[in-house]
Parts: C-alpha cells; structure tokens; sequence
C-alpha cells in the first residue's frame, strides 16, 4: 500500500509551505530520510524529507504552489502500485500531521465560536459550506457573531432558527426567551462571594476579535501631548454660532474631522492588513468606538475627510444613539480605515486601545485637561489633551506613524489649518 | 356606541352620504322596489325617490358603465352588483374605464364611483356563486379596494369610499351581513388604506381581511389555549395596502400567516408573503404560510364546501408550522 | 357664376357651410401629415385614421352647442379637432409629448379634453357606448341640457354593451344620440359577413328608438339628422340612433394595408369618388360661395396650420419621467 508524503509543519508556526523544488521525481528510488523537495516557510526554506522506502510514484503539487499543512504531496510506494487519486485534494483538516513535530498551531482565524447554549454543539453537517438558517437566525447569528456551521438547528430539515442562536430551550415558550442578565458594575452586596454570568455573544465576540488582534498584530505606540486650546475656542466659537437648535460640535468632532484630514496626507496610515498584501485607502472612513451597555462597537463615519463639523456631529451622535440601541446595521459598523477611540468624558488621561484589524490604526484620546505649561519664562494654564496612537508594525513604521501624528496635532493645535 | 349589523352599517353609510351629497346616487339590480336583494339599500327608494335610487335591468356592463359615465362629468356613483360573480361581467367598464380613465386623460377626468356588493362564498351557492374576487381587483391600478369584516368598518369605510374621487371597489361579505357588532354613533369614517389590529399578539401574526377575520380570531383562541400568542391583523384595505402595519407586526412576531378566502394562485396572500420576503426578510424566522381556498371551483356538497374553505383549524396547523411546533 | 342677395339666415347657413368645408379639409391635412409623422415614426403604437369620414364628425359637431358631450372610439382625430382641441395638442398627443391634449398619457386612441366636453376617445370596441349613457343620465339628473353624442363604428353593434345601453337608454329616456359610423369594414371584416341584420337602423326597433339612416359622404345631411336628434334629446330627452354610412379610405390602422384580401382597390375608388370635401366644395362653388382661388387659399392656410401642428409636436418635450406616476389616483 502506497504512502502518503504530506506538507509537514516545519517550523513552530508554520500554516502552510510553498513547495519550491521537488529534488526527486516521480519514478526516482527513494528512501526514508532522502530528501524529496525543498520547502519555504514562513521562516525560511526547509527540506521535505521521506518518510518511506519505495518509488515516488507521483507527485501532486506542482513547484511554486502553496500547499496548507497536512496536505498530500506526493505518493510513495511499490512500482506499479496504484494511488488514490482523491488523496491528493484531502482537506487539511483531515490529514494527520506526522507525530515528530507537533507543532502548536493558531487557529485558522475567524477561529469558531462555539454554540452559544444546550443543546450542545454538533459536529458540522456533511455539507458545511451550506447552512440552512431563517434569516432572522442569520441576521442574529451575524450580529452576535455567532458561526452558524456549529449551531444545531432544530427547524425542519436542521434549519436554524431564532430559539437555536439565541440559546433560549424553546420546546414549551415559542415566544423569544428574556433576555440573560446584565452583567452590572454596582452588584448588591449578597452572601455570594462572586457571581458567575454567561457570557453574551458580543462579549465573546469582543473577546474574540481583540485577542485576534492583540496576539498576532504586532502593536506599538506613541504618545503625544496636544494643546487644544484653540480648538476650545474654535468648539466654542462654532457652538454659539450654532445656537440651541444646531446642535453641540464636541472634541470628538473635531478630533475624527482632524484625523480623517491627517489621513488624506499620510495615506500610509490609512490602510488594512491583508495577509499577502497591504490596502491602502483612498476613501477615509473613520471607525467611532461606542460604548453599548454590554460591550463595544465602532460605527463608521464614511468619508469622514469630506464632510463637515456638523455633518459629523450630526452623524456621530445619530450613529452613537443607535448603536446604544443595537439598531445599527452591519454596514454601518464595518469598513473603517481607522479608528478613534475616545475615553476624555470618562477622565481618563491617557490609554492605550486595540486595533481593530484589518485596520492599521488607532487614536485612544485622554481627557482635554487644564494644565499648567512653560511658555517662555513663564507658566500658563492651558487646556491639553493626550492622544495615543496604536500601530500595526506589519503596515506602519514608527516614523510613519510619529509623522502622521505631528500632521495631526498640528491640526488640532491650529483648527485653521482644516480649512487648508 | 349602537350595536348593528352590518348590513345595516352599511345601510346607514348609505342613507348619510345620500343626506350629505346630492350627487349621490345608487344604482344597481333591485336596489329600489325590492329594497335590495341582501336588504342593503332597504328604505332608501322611499326617502330619495326613484331618479336616486335607480333598479336597473340585468345588464352588468351597461349599467356599470352608465355608473362611469356619470361620473366622468362629476356625479358619486354608488353601483352595486348583486354579487361579485355578476360583476365580472363589468369587469371592462371597471378595469378599462374606471380605472384608467384619470391616466389617459393625462390628469383630466377623475372618476369619484364606488362599486359595491357581496364577495366571497355563502353556503351551498356552488361553483359560480362562491367566489373571491379581490385578487383580481386588488391587481389594477387606478382602483381602491377595500373589503370590510365588522359592521364599524363597514359603515367607515363605505362612507370613505363614497366621498373618495377615485374609484373604490367595496368588497362586502355575503357571510358577515347578519354578524352584529358596535358602530360608534355620529361621523364615524374609517381611512382606506389603513390596517386594523383585532387582536394583539408577540408569537405570530395572522394576516386577514373580510370574511377571514372570523376565521383568524378564532384560530387566535385556539392557540391561546396552546400557550401561543397570535396577533390578528385585519387588512381591511387590499389597496392601497397597509404595508407598514403588516411589516411592523411580523417584524414583532418573526412568522406570519396570512388568511384569505380567494384561491391561492396568485391571489392577495401571494402579494403579502411577497412584501414580507422583501421587507422583512431579516426579522423571519420561517417561511410564511398561507391558508386559501382550495384550489378548485367551489363543490355544492356541504362537506366538500366546507373542506374547501379556510378554517381556523387549517390556520392553527399553519401557526403551529410557522412557529416550529409540530 | 353669378352673386346673388342672400337672406340673413342664408348668411348664417353660407358661414357654417364654409365653416364645415374648412373643418373637413383640416382634418384631411391634419390626417395626411399625421400618416406622415407615422412613417418617420414620429407617431408610435396604432393610429387610426379619419380619411373619407370627414363629414361625419363635421356634419354632427356642427349640430351641437359647445358644452355638449362628445365621447368616440379610438378613430377620434377628426372628432377631437372639430370639437375644439387645436392641431398642436392633438398631434403633440400623437407624438406622446408633455403637451398633447393628454399630456402623452393617452395617445392616438385616447384623446381627452374635458373642458370642451371631448370625454375621450376609448379603445375596447363598444366600451364606451355606457358612457355616452351615463353622461346623458348625469346631465339629466342635473337638469343641465346637455346631450352627448357618441361616436362608434358599424362592428361595435354586436358588442353587448351597444344593446345593454340602447335599452337602458330608451328605459330611462337618456338625452343620448348613437351615431354608427357605418364604414362597412370592422379591421378586415364585412359588416354583412357577421351582421344577421346589415341594416344598423333596424335595431332601434328592438329598443323603442328613434332612428335614421343617413348619407355620411354628405356633411348636410349629417348636419340635418344630428341636428333632429339633438333636439329630440334636448327637448323630449329621447335617445335616437343614427346609421350613417360613410367610408374609410385608409386602412384599419396605419399598420393595416389599404385594400387587398377584404376589399378591392376598384371599391375604393369608387368610394373616393364621392368625396364629401370634394362634395361640399362643389356645391359652395356651384352656389357662388367660393371659388377656386379661396378653396387654394384655404387649402394652403391649413396645410401651414397642420405643418405649425407639427413643428410645435416636434419641438414640444416628453413627458417628465415623473409623470409615470402621476395621474394614477387623485388625492
């Protein structure tokens, strides 16, 4: 019986090989230990070694192309000897990796959720890449995060359905079942030394995404001090212009109008990671974080570089209002080529935020604060502001990021500047 | 607050409009002498004489026509069809004339007339007596339709379709004329165009009009009994229909049934399942289900009539699917 | 040719003769430049034309006060134009232009202008018969002394709806006059291949009505019968059926031939000759009314007015894509 050569991790953290060269050929006489192709990782180029005696009887991946980890290769075995065509398509998955380095591997992202409730998660149906769900299930599922190809549906023919993703036992109430508490940040005092509470779909999801960020994306950050004075008086001036009726322009305005426009001179900042390549924006659109009662979203203000103070004013707190309600729709917290992250209400001087990925960036504001400052030989009292970029360093470099930010702060330092 | 029927509900919205507006005037196949052949127009020819109350020969076409051409030059028209099923014969004055003539006069001429009768199956009446012609009506635009299930509506909206400058078709149920029920004394006036909710509910919302009211509210028992909670929404317009009442209650709901007593080829369920997929789609959870006639000419056999008909057991089963019980 | 004194009623009669003569060769070159615009496919869908029954539409107008109704088929240019709507606004409607007598909305078939009591040209044969009923029941329940005219040609007679209305008519005494333009063809049929009573005239019978059978070549003896059932229907309120028997030149529509399976060329030329423009002129010749310079004179005034028709069809602009939705219901 023939044997399988598959593509072995050959590094720790290796998902995949490029397989560069084959140095045996189909009919060559091989034995366990020759060396049978050359492989690039993500480290390096590496030899891909027989695990067999007998004849390389065919080769499957041809030289150049990518092969995922597990994957057939090559088949070795008796002349003559007939193969399994259909080995060579197995899906990773499937294919054991051999024992000799079992290398601890990431989850292929977007690593699956598990069902969110009893009953427990069955295995993926045969046909996975279908998943037969109501739409309101999908519209659910897609807003909690949840993956649809784990959750056993209980409608006919296996449909998932609204009782399934909601995690509510529905065999007697058809209604929707109430809500799981909220966590709560004043609890009563209680004989119980600490309460357990399920997590929700979007706390998983938060947990999911930022540990997707914070782990593989390599962050790094800086910090700047802007004085916002003038922006004070510009915020001012702009809001008695504006009256009662207008509406009130905040920091945060002016800070998303700024950093859109800081954007539009440093595109190398406004873009998104891609695995195999970088996209770098040509449209600004600025994710907004939003605090939500249990957890966090970042609608985006599209375009934020063309449109006005009042525009984004207007939108943001639009925006802002419906998030809080999760009335938001999917395209309307996605697609951000930066964020802006936001905590001065809450007095906080200064932070670090996570990068929501693909994104390249983000800006964490502190508090706008009086603070006393040499100016010449004297000390005056100005309103300043702490501002922290978080960078992705696959796509920007500690220069890059330190020149967009002198952009920026020129900006808020100098409202006028907008105009330009 | 007076309890009628809805016969005379309609009688009443008859007799006030007449009162209010000399133009006024009712046409039709024993309207007059006979007092109506369902009692509808009963005492009406002794209050505004003959010129107002006109009998007309059997001859839907022509006197249906007469009814446009009146009022093409102003006149309010109220022509009533002994039935529905006559009143296919019509159906060129009603769809060609009635409907189209404000359009090809290029704004012109409006066409304030009301086309009135009984609608829908009785008992017994067979294959040609026994039909639901709204899906044909609620098709054309140019006209209003509106089909009336409680004596309240039926005056409201008979009254609104009168004083309508377009033509309205009323759909009365041959069934509902004895049905009794609370009409609010003075103007009362219902919108066309406006759905009503009968019945509130959070787990399914049944979707009805007309005749099928009956059957939805008692379905709606039914399922109370099984701890669910139907919402019973009563179209009572077919057109314009009340798109967003529809829309709100199933996106409460997430599953719908929807109720009618036409056939279920192309009949009015097919437009609502059609507006729910398409506005809705997100907030279902099941597909709709529809409860129609079935789809055969109407047996005069008691039993098979009555398997034909929508029934508020079909409507419970239906429920029961949309909801994943069964 | 010689003048001679004429009686102030005879000046009257000379001035609505010339009237109709002018009327009649209008729709003539309205129509010929119409089959024009049609050619260069200026003209789209069906368009029927009014050649050779010129004087019928003239002939029965001119019998009618201006608030009179008048409803027609969908051959209706010639009675649209008599009637009072200009050239313009009739060939602007042919073009389907925002400033056609319909606003482009009807077209060919459906001409409308209320305010001169033109309810339209209708398109389903027969439909409209009720309608002419029921403007006549509405001017009689309000007492305004109006009577409608309808106009429907010789094959809408074996439609129901011609005889559910000619009874309901009589029944009610409706100040209505049925004029059956007998033009002997129904599209490509004989009227007598599928009439078992050819005589329109005799149907009258069945319904207790007025009737007369009238020479539709001739724009005087229209004029003398409409003119009757006019006041039959205004003094009397009685209905009257009229058969007048007259001639199409054209084909059915501009999209049907002249002649060939269902009749022959030879027929039509013989028709031709009995021209009624050719008629009429003739005659105010004869009686020394006009003469052959003032006829060209006319003819030419006309051909400049059919022309001005079209320019201003063709200059005028389509409808707003916004009227697709207007018009459908009133508020």
């Amino acid at each position: 019986m023939a044997t399988k050569v598959h593509m072995e991790a050959l590094s720790p953290t290796m998902e995949e090989g490029r397989l560069v060269k084959w140095t045996k050929h189909e009919g060559d006489a091989v034995k366990s230990g020759d060396t049978l192709a050359e492989v690039e990782t993500d480290k390096a180029v590496m030899e891909l070694v027989a695990r067999a005696d007998g004849q390389l009887l065919k080769v499957v991946v041809p030289e150049g192309s990518t092969v995922p980890v597990g994957n057939v290769v090559a088949w070795i075995g008796k002349p003559g000897e007939k193969v399994d065509g259909d080995g060579a398509s197995a899906p990773a998955a499937t294919a054991p990796v051999p024992a000799a380095k079992p290398a601890p591997r990431q989850p292929p992202a977007p690593a699956p959720l598990p069902a969110p409730a009893p009953p427990a998660p069955q295995p993926v149906p045969a046909d996975s890449t279908r998943v037969k769900a109501s739409p309101l299930a999908r519209r659910i599922a897609k807003d909690a995060g949840v993956d649809l190809k784990l959750v056993q549906g209980s409608g006919p023919g296996g449909r998932v359905i609204k009782r399934d993703v909601e995690g509510a036992p529905a065999s007697s109430a058809p209604a929707a079942a109430p809500a799981a508490p909220r966590p709560t940040y004043h609890a009563p005092r209680t004989a119980e030394p600490y309460e357990d509470v399920p997590l929700t779909q979007i706390r998983k999801t938060i947990a999911k995404r930022l540990a997707a960020s914070i782990g593989p994306i390599p962050h790094f950050f800086l910090t700047t001090e802007i004085d916002m004075e003038r922006a004070a008086e510009a915020r001012e001036a702009l809001n008695t212009q504006l009256g009662e009726a207008g509406g009130k322009i905040s920091f945060n305005d002016i800070i998303i109008k700024a950093v859109a426009l800081a954007l539009v001179q440093h595109r190398a900042c406004n873009a998104w990671f891609q695995e195999d390549h970088i996209r770098y924006w040509n449209e600004v659109h600025i994710g907004m974080a939003v605090a939500i009662e249990d957890g966090l979203i970042t609608p985006v203000i599209r375009n934020a570089d063309t449109k006005s103070l009042r525009e984004i004013s207007t939108e943001s707190r639009e925006l802002a209002g419906r998030a809080r309600n999760r009335r938001l729709k999917p395209e309307e917290y996605t697609g951000a080529t930066f964020s802006v992250s936001n905590l001065g209400m809450f007095d906080i001087d200064q932070f670090t935020a996570v990068i929501n990925p693909p994104e390249a960036g983000i800006v964490a504001i502190g508090s706008v604060a009086a603070k006393a400052v040499p100016d010449g030989d004297r000390v005056v009292v100005r309103r300043r502001m702490r501002l922290t970029m978080s960078c992705d360093h696959r796509v920007i470099d500690g220069a890059t990021g330190a020149a967009f930010l002198r952009t920026l702060k020129q900006m808020l330092e100098n409202p006028l500047a907008m105009l330009l | 607050m007076a309890t009628l029927t809805y016969r005379d509900a309609l009688n009443q919205a008859l007799r006030e409009e007449m009162q209010r507006d000399p133009n006024v005037f009712l046409m039709g196949e024993e309207v007059g002498v006979y007092q109506g052949a369902y009692k509808v127009s009963r005492g009406l020819l002794e209050e505004f004489g003959p010129q107002r109350i006109v009998d007309t020969p059997i001859a839907e076409l022509g006197f249906a026509g007469i009814g446009v051409g009146a009022a093409m030059s102003g006149l309010r028209p109220v022509i009533e069809f002994m039935t529905w099923n006559f009143a296919v014969l019509a159906l060129d004055q009603i769809v060609n004339s009635a409907a189209k003539m404000l359009y090809m006069s290029g704004g012109q001429i409006s066409m304030p007339i009301v086309f009135r009768g009984p609608n829908g199956a009785a008992l017994q009446l067979a294959s040609q007596h026994s039909q639901a012609w709204e899906s044909w009506l609620a098709h054309i635009p140019g006209l209003k339709v509106v089909a009336p299930a409680t004596p309240a509506d039926a005056k409201g909206l008979l009254k609104s379709a009168i004083r309508d400058n377009n033509p309205v078709i009323v759909l009365e149920g041959e069934m509902l004329y004895n049905i009794k029920g609370e009409v609010p004394d003075g103007e009362h006036v219902v919108p066309i165009g406006k759905a009503d909710t009968k019945r509130p509910g959070t787990d399914v919302t049944l979707v009805c009009h007309s005749k099928t009211l009956t059957v939805a509210l008692k379905a709606a028992e039914q399922l109370a009994a099984q701890n669910v909670s139907a919402e019973v929404l009563d179209l009572r317009s077919l057109r314009p229909l009340d798109e967003s009442a529809i829309l709100e209650s199933v996106k409460k709901t997430n599953r719908a049934v929807v109720v009618e007593e036409g056939w279920p080829h192309a009949g009015i369920g097919a437009q609502i399942v059609d507006l729910i997929q398409r506005d809705a789609f997100d907030d279902l959870d099941a597909p709709v289900q529809r409860v129609t006639q079935a789809d055969v000419p109407m047996p005069y056999n008691k039993l098979l009539e009555r398997a034909a008909k929508a029934s508020p057991e079909r409507v419970v089963a239906a429920a029961r699917r949309v909801l994943y019980l069964d | 040719m010689t003048a001679t004194a004429r009686s102030p009623k005879d000046t009257a009669q000379t001035e609505l003769h010339l009237k109709m003569l002018r009327q009649m060769l209008l729709i003539r070159r309205f129509e010929e430049k119409a089959a024009e615009a049609y050619a260069l496919g200026k003209i789209g869908g069906f368009c029927h034309l009014y050649i050779g029954q010129e004087a019928v539409a003239v002939g029965a107008i001119a019998a009618l006060r201006d608030d009179d109704y008048v409803i027609s088929s969908y051959r209706e240019h010639g009675q649209a134009l008599v009637k009072g709507i200009s050239p313009s606004a009739v060939m602007a409607e042919l073009f389907g232009k925002a400033t056609g007598c319909s606003k482009g909305k009807g077209g060919s078939m459906h001409l409308f202008d209320a305010k001169r009591g033109f309810m339209g040209g209708h398109a389903i044969v027969g439909g409209h018969i009720p309608l002419a009923a029921g403007l006549a029941f509405a001017s009689k329940y309000q007492s305004q002394g109006k009577v409608c005219v309808c106009f429907f040609g010789e094959a809408a007679v074996n439609i129901g709806a011609f005889h559910e209305t000619l009874n309901m008519a009589s029944v009610w005494k409706l100040p209505v006059i049925f004029l059956c333009e007998n033009n002997r063809y129904g599209m490509g049929t004989a009227f007598e291949r599928v009439a078992a009573v050819t005589d329109i005239v005799e149907h009258a019978c069945s319904y207790d009505m007025a009737a007369e059978l009238v020479d539709g070549m001739n724009a005087l003896t229209v004029y003398d019968a409409t003119r009757r059932a006019v006041e039959r229907a205004r003094k009397q309120s009685h209905p009257t059926l009229l058969e007048v028997r007259t001639y199409r030149y054209m084909g059915h529509s501009m999209s049907d031939p002249l002649h060939g399976v269902y009749r022959t060329k030879d027929e039509v030329e013989e028709q031709k000759a009995r021209d009624p423009i050719t008629h009429l002129a003739g005659k105010l010749k004869e009686d020394g009314v006009i003469d052959q310079a003032a006829l060209d004179a006319m003819d030419a005034e006309l051909h400049a007015e059919v022309e001005q028709a079209v320019k201003f069809a063709d200059e005028s602009p389509d409808p707003d894509p916004a009227e697709l939705f207007t018009d459908v219901l009133v508020d």
